[in-house]
Formats: C-alpha cells, sequence, structure tokens
C-alpha cells in the first residue's frame, strides 16, 4: 500500500469511527448537563455536574433504577447459562450425530430467530398472566431463551464442526467414556466458541425492551431498558432526558468492558459463524 | 500383548456397499501386521473394526481369546496412532502422552515415571512442557507414538502414521517405528498405501483389493510368489512388466524374443493360447555387461530405448512394445485399480547404472527367465506360482521374527 493510499484509509476509518461513535458522545454529554442547560445545543456541557447521576442511584430515581440494573443482570446471566449449556449439548449433537429431524432443527432455529418479538408479545402477555409468570423472572428468562438460543446454536455448532473427529476418537481409545471425551477433550477445545457464543447471547438479552416493557409491570423483575422507558421529570414540565442519559450510560459499561476483554475473540467468533454456519 | 483373529468379517455401509469382504486373518502375538492396498481397498475400515470405531456388520473379531465385537473402544485396550496424529492441542506433550493414564486414574508418581520412560526412548525429554502446535511434524508423531507406548496395551495399531512427513523423516520415522516395535515385542497392525512401508517393516503383509484379502505372506514370499496379477503389480517399485505371450510347447513368445520355460513352468501353463509374462525390472540387464557364465541361462533380444533415468546408484530404461488390443485394456485396467495412470505399453527395465545404453538407439537386453511368472489374462491367476517355496519364504520370516522378539527381550533382561 502506497503512503497516500494509507492516508486515505485512515481518513477514511476516523470518518466512520466519528460518525458511529457521535451519538454516544452526545449521550455522555447529555448525562452531565444541568436540566436547564439540556437543549442550550452546545456539544459540551458547560457547567458539568453530577447531578443526574446521583438522581439515578441515590436520589428519587434509584427506586426504579437500581432494581432494575439488579433485575437486567439476574435475568440475562441466568438466560445466558441456560442458552449456552443447552446449546452446547445441542450444538454437539448437530455437529457429531446424525440422526433423523437434524435439519429440521437447524432451520426451526432459524424460523425462531427470524420471528418477530413483537408479534408473539401480545398472546404471552395473556398466557404468563393466566399461569403466573407475569412479572417474574422466569417470565422473562423464557422468553430470553427463545431469543438467544438459536443463535448460540448456530455459533456453537460452527465451532464444534472444527474440532477434528478424530480427537475425540482418539480420546475414547485412549479409555474415555463417550462424556469424559467430551469433556476433557471436545469442551476445552470449544471454550473461546462457547465464551464468544455466552457474550453474544448476553447482550441480545441485555438488550431487548420488548419483552421487558410488555411482560413486566413493577421493580420486581423489570430490567433496565424498560425501566429508562418509564423515568420522569421532577414535576411534568420538566424532561427526564438527564437522568435517561446517565443512565444509557451506566448500562452501556458493562457492555463495553466485555467487548474490550473479549473483543478479539468475538471478532473471530462472529465471522466463525458466519462463514461456517 | 495378545493376538488378533478376524473370521469372516464384513462391513456393509448403509448403501449396501461392502467396505470389507469377508476377511479372515489371524495375527500372532507380538507379529507385525501390515494392511496394504490401492485407496478405497478397505484396509483402514478393517484397522477401525479392530480398534472399535466402526461397526462390525458381521463376523467375529477376537482380541487375545475375547470375543470384542460389542465392546466399545476403552474396554478393548488397543492404542491408536491416527493419520493426522490427533494430539490434544490445549495439553502439553507431557499432558498428551499421559492422558491414557490420567483417565485410567494412575497415580502421580506413576505417571510421572511412566511419561519420563516413554520420552526416554522417544527422546522428547526437552519438549515435555511444550504444546504440540509448537512441535515439528516428526516431533508431533513422535508424541502420537508416546501416547500409544506409555501404557500396556493389548496391541498398536497405526493408521497412515507417515504419510503426513516429508520423504526424509519417512525413511526415518520407519526404521523408528520397526525398532520400537522389536524392543517392545507387541503385536501390531499398521495400515499403509506405501508398499516401501509395507516390504520393510512387516513380518507379515495382508494386501487387500475392494475389501477383499488376495494374499498374506511375507514381504519376499509376495515379491517373488505373488498369487495374482495385482499382488504382482503392487509390490515392487518400479512395478513387474506384463507381457503379452503367446504359448508354443514350451517356449514363450514375447515382444522381447522368445522364453524358454522349465518343466515344471510348461507344465503349469500347457494347454492355452494367449499369456501374461510378469517380469521384475530387475530380471533385465545390459547384455554387454552381463557375466558369460550367467548369460546362459536367459535370452538376449534387442529394442529401442525411449527414455532412460540415471540415478546414480542405478538406471532405468523404458522400452515401449506392442500389445494386443485386449491385453491392453486388462493393463490398462490394473494400472488405474493401482492408483496409476499407465498411458503407453511399456516395459522398465533396471540396468546397470555404469551402462552407455542411449535414450533413442537400438540396445541388446539380457532378460533373466529363470524367475520370470506366467498369468493368465483373463482371471489374472499366477499360473506358474511355487506354493511351497513361498510357504518357506515365509516360515524363514516367522523364524527370523522370532530369533529378533528373543534377543530383543534378552537384552531387556541383561540391561535390567
Amino acid at each position: 500500500m502506497s503512503t497516500k493510499e494509507k492516508t486515505w484509509w485512515g481518513v477514511a476509518g476516523v470518518a466512520i469511527v466519528l460518525y458511529a461513535l457521535f451519538p454516544i458522545a452526545w449521550i455522555v454529554s447529555l448525562s452531565f448537563k444541568a436540566p436547564s442547560a439540556l437543549n442550550n445545543g452546545n456539544f459540551l456541557p458547560g457547567a458539568p455536574t453530577w447531578e443526574n447521576y446521583s438522581l439515578i442511584l441515590t436520589g428519587g430515581a434509584s427506586d426504579l433504577f437500581l432494581p432494575a440494573l439488579r433485575n437486567s443482570f439476574g435475568i440475562c446471566l441466568i438466560a445466558t447459562a441456560i442458552s449456552c449449556l443447552l446449546a452446547m449439548f445441542a450444538a454437539y449433537a448437530i455437529a457429531r450425530l446424525d440422526f433423523p429431524g437434524k435439519k429440521f432443527i437447524l432451520g426451526t432455529a432459524l424460523a425462531v430467530a427470524i420471528f418477530p418479538v413483537i408479534s408473539i408479545v401480545t398472546p404471552l402477555f395473556n398466557l404468563w398472566r393466566n399461569i403466573g409468570l407475569y412479572d417474574t423472572w422466569p417470565g422473562l428468562i423464557i422468553p430470553y431463551l427463545s431469543l438467544t438460543l438459536p443463535i448460540s446454536i448456530w455459533t456453537m455448532s460452527a465451532f464444534f464442526r472444527e474440532i477434528p473427529w478424530e480427537m475425540e476418537q482418539a480420546a475414547q481409545v485412549d479409555g474415555a467414556t463417550t462424556w469424559q471425551a467430551f469433556r476433557k477433550v471436545i469442551v476445552p477445545l470449544a471454550a473461546p466458541g462457547v465464551f464468544t457464543t455466552a457474550i453474544i447471547a448476553f447482550f441480545i438479552a441485555w438488550n431487548d425492551f420488548v419483552y421487558g416493557i410488555s411482560l413486566t409491570s413493577t421493580e420486581q423483575a423489570r430490567p433496565v431498558p424498560a425501566a429508562l422507558g418509564l423515568f420522569s421529570g421532577a414535576s411534568q414540565f420538566e424532561d427526564p432526558t438527564g437522568a435517561i442519559a446517565a443512565a444509557a450510560v451506566i448500562v452501556t459499561i458493562p457492555v463495553i468492558v466485555l467487548v474490550l476483554l473479549f473483543q478479539r475473540r468475538i471478532v473471530a467468533g462472529l465471522t466463525n459463524g458466519a462463514v461456517k454456519g | 500383548m495378545a493376538s488378533i483373529e478376524m473370521k469372516n468379517i464384513v462391513k456393509k455401509y448403509g448403501d449396501g456397499f461392502p467396505a470389507v469382504n469377508d476377511v479372515s486373518l489371524d495375527i500372532d502375538e507380538g507379529e507385525f501386521m501390515i494392511l496394504v492396498g490401492p485407496s478405497g481397498c478397505g484396509k483402514s475400515t478393517l484397522l477401525r473394526m479392530i480398534v472399535g470405531l466402526e461397526d462390525i456388520t458381521s463376523g467375529d473379531m477376537v482380541i487375545g481369546g475375547t470375543r470384542v465385537n460389542d465392546k466399545a473402544p476403552r474396554e478393548r485396550n488397543l492404542s491408536m496412532v491416527f493419520q493426522n496424529y490427533a494430539l490434544y492441542p490445549h495439553l502439553t506433550v507431557f499432558e498428551n502422552i499421559a492422558f491414557p493414564l490420567r483417565l485410567a486414574k494412575v497415580d502421580d508418581g506413576e505417571v510421572q515415571r511412566r511419561v519420563n520412560e516413554a520420552a526416554d526412548v522417544l527422546e522428547l525429554h526437552e519438549h515435555l512442557e511444550r504444546k504440540p502446535a509448537n512441535l515439528s511434524g516428526g516431533q508431533r508423531q513422535r508424541v502420537a507414538m508416546g501416547r500409544a507406548i506409555v501404557r500396556q496395551a493389548e496391541a498398536f495399531l497405526f493408521d497412515e502414521p507417515l504419510s503426513n512427513l516429508d520423504a526424509k523423516l519417512r525413511g526415518q520415522m520407519r526404521t523408528e517405528i520397526s525398532r520400537l516395535q522389536r524392543r517392545l515385542g507387541i503385536t501390531t497392525v499398521y495400515v499403509t498405501h506405501d508398499q516401501t512401508e509395507a516390504m520393510t517393516l512387516g513380518d507379515r503383509v495382508c494386501v487387500l483389493r475392494k475389501g477383499k484379502i488376495q494374499q498374506v505372506a511375507s514381504p519376499r514370499e509376495l515379491y517373488e510368489q505373488p498369487v495374482n496379477l495385482f499382488v504382482a503389480g503392487f509390490i515392487g517399485s518400479p512395478p513387474m512388466n506384463f507381457l503379452p505371450a503367446q504359448l508354443e510347447g514350451s517356449r514363450l513368445t514375447t515382444p522381447f524374443g522368445d522364453i524358454d520355460l522349465d518343466e515344471r513352468r510348461a507344465a503349469a501353463v500347457a494347454g492355452r493360447d494367449l499369456l501374461l509374462v510378469g517380469i521384475r525390472p530387475e530380471y533385465f540387464e545390459d547384455a554387454s555387461l552381463v557375466d558369460e557364465a550367467k548369460r546362459p541361462l536367459g535370452s538376449v533380444f534387442t529394442a529401442r530405448v525411449d527414455v532412460t533415468e540415471w540415478l546414480g546408484d542405478s538406471q532405468f530404461a523404458y522400452i515401449p512394445y506392442e500389445a494386443p488390443d485386449e491385453i491392453r485394456t486388462q493393463l490398462r485396467e490394473l494400472s488405474k485399480e493401482l492408483d496409476s495412470e499407465e498411458l503407453r505399453t511399456q516395459a522398465i527395465v533396471s540396468i546397470d547404472a555404469t551402462s552407455r545404453i542411449r535414450e533413442g538407439r537400438d540396445a541388446e537386453f539380457w532378460l533373466d527367465s529363470r524367475k520370470v511368472h506366467v498369468f493368465d489374462p483373463t482371471t489374472g491367476d499366477n499360473l506358474t506360482r511355487d506354493a511351497d517355496a513361498g510357504a518357506e519364504l515365509t516360515r524363514l520370516a516367522a523364524e527370523d521374527r522370532v530369533e529378533q522378539v528373543q534377543s530383543a527381550e534378552g537384552e531387556g533382561i541383561s540391561a535390567a
């Protein structure tokens, strides 16, 4: 690549990064503005203040935000764990065994993944109310599984397919049972894949809004994205924009930390699933 | 250590295609048995049925006196070296070798001792803490063998273990495997398509073709007394030459002059018309370099040389010849089956490296007619096979083996 080309690539890259990061920068900036400065049109907050953060963490909105944060973490972690465990077994079977209906399972998983969430939310709402799952953790974990399982199965079966059969056969000849071969050879080899899948599944659950707003009514199970929508200002004439921005920044932090820690694996995992799945 | 007996083993796949068809084979304790054949002959399938990775459709697999058809691989106590080694990439070399022992819940001190012992044999000491990804092909191969020898298995199974190595390393590892097998005196089954490996390693070699056993014998017997065209063409490099011949009394008329048969062979081929004569490349010689004393034992003919290949220690000359159409198609089919693509009918003859025979010129060759074989072109059977002489060769090889194993054991005792 010539120097000129390099410069152009650099310029284009910076432009794209700026374009993509601008909304986030704007939200960060909003979260530091005082309510009176919200609509002044300046990018930089003139007089940065922690007011919004103290409002949601200790002030009036903390009743809404803190339980929601706890719910979100709990529900998403449990949903991710269950979905990874189930997907691991399913993907192993799909990659290794020849059984009737294999194509059907993969096809169904894909169909579930492309099914619009909004279309099943109303029947689910009625069903959950009748059987007592409405506004409970399991009431959200179960629908989240339906969001995360398909993509988990697809990415993980791509990872499992890459592990040579001989590994397992060698383990069996060396004296391992099928379960030991799976646990001692296949799982360690598939660990990066399982990890990537777990992170992707966590994001999907973490970002959900529709289920969160429709299937909950109190802080008992309401996740953060839904809670953000229910923020209200100090009076009805005041916008809660600052508080929402502050909450958005806080819920973005775990996601950014996860991505920064495991970015290489996620990229490998995503392309992996894309090409081989 | 155990013997392996196969009785009428059949392997049919879902579509009914028999990959292995009615194979019966006895492998003695401590014997080095080679399964050899062109690709698709069922040799790997047979090996995988021994170790239990492939189901047996019918027949009995008996290892050490017990029928193992329904036993899982881990219950058979065999160790196997895979073609791609199948090392565990997340474990160090030490843990790779120790893997079977860990599964067997051997205590730590014992694991340490036995892995070190195996590492001594295979000279892997300085690599024990490394991961397989950082090793060369030859080192990985040795780790795979280490994993096989670390426990007291009933038998070793090798599935084309050297085919991923380059030629030089392959030669070294071949002698290494041979030495190891003799030293441990353990029953070994070795699958290969490389006939050099087959000839040099095996006590006995089993030649397979389309799932059926053609011949089981010592390498020498296979070479000197092949049972049919297929075995004759498969064993030997460069391969045996097959010439069309007309029979008149006890004399065969070939494109390379007449060959007189002795009484025994003349009687065996009597009453036939068109035949195939099989002549090994080294039965030929540049006529000008043949001893006067040897000359009357063969015949001399003149032919035009197409190409010569000088290799330093030896020299090959290619001589084209004409053949009737039916022979030509027969030979072409045979060469296709042997994984080679022979486009023209030509003889490859081995001549002395000092010979000055030139390409494109007529030259005089001498042909040793004492060891030629005569084949039936339609069935492919060897009509002049001397079964007694062949059996004698295999018996001698078996005696050699017993002697070698005993001397290896003797060394082991004196060393201890």
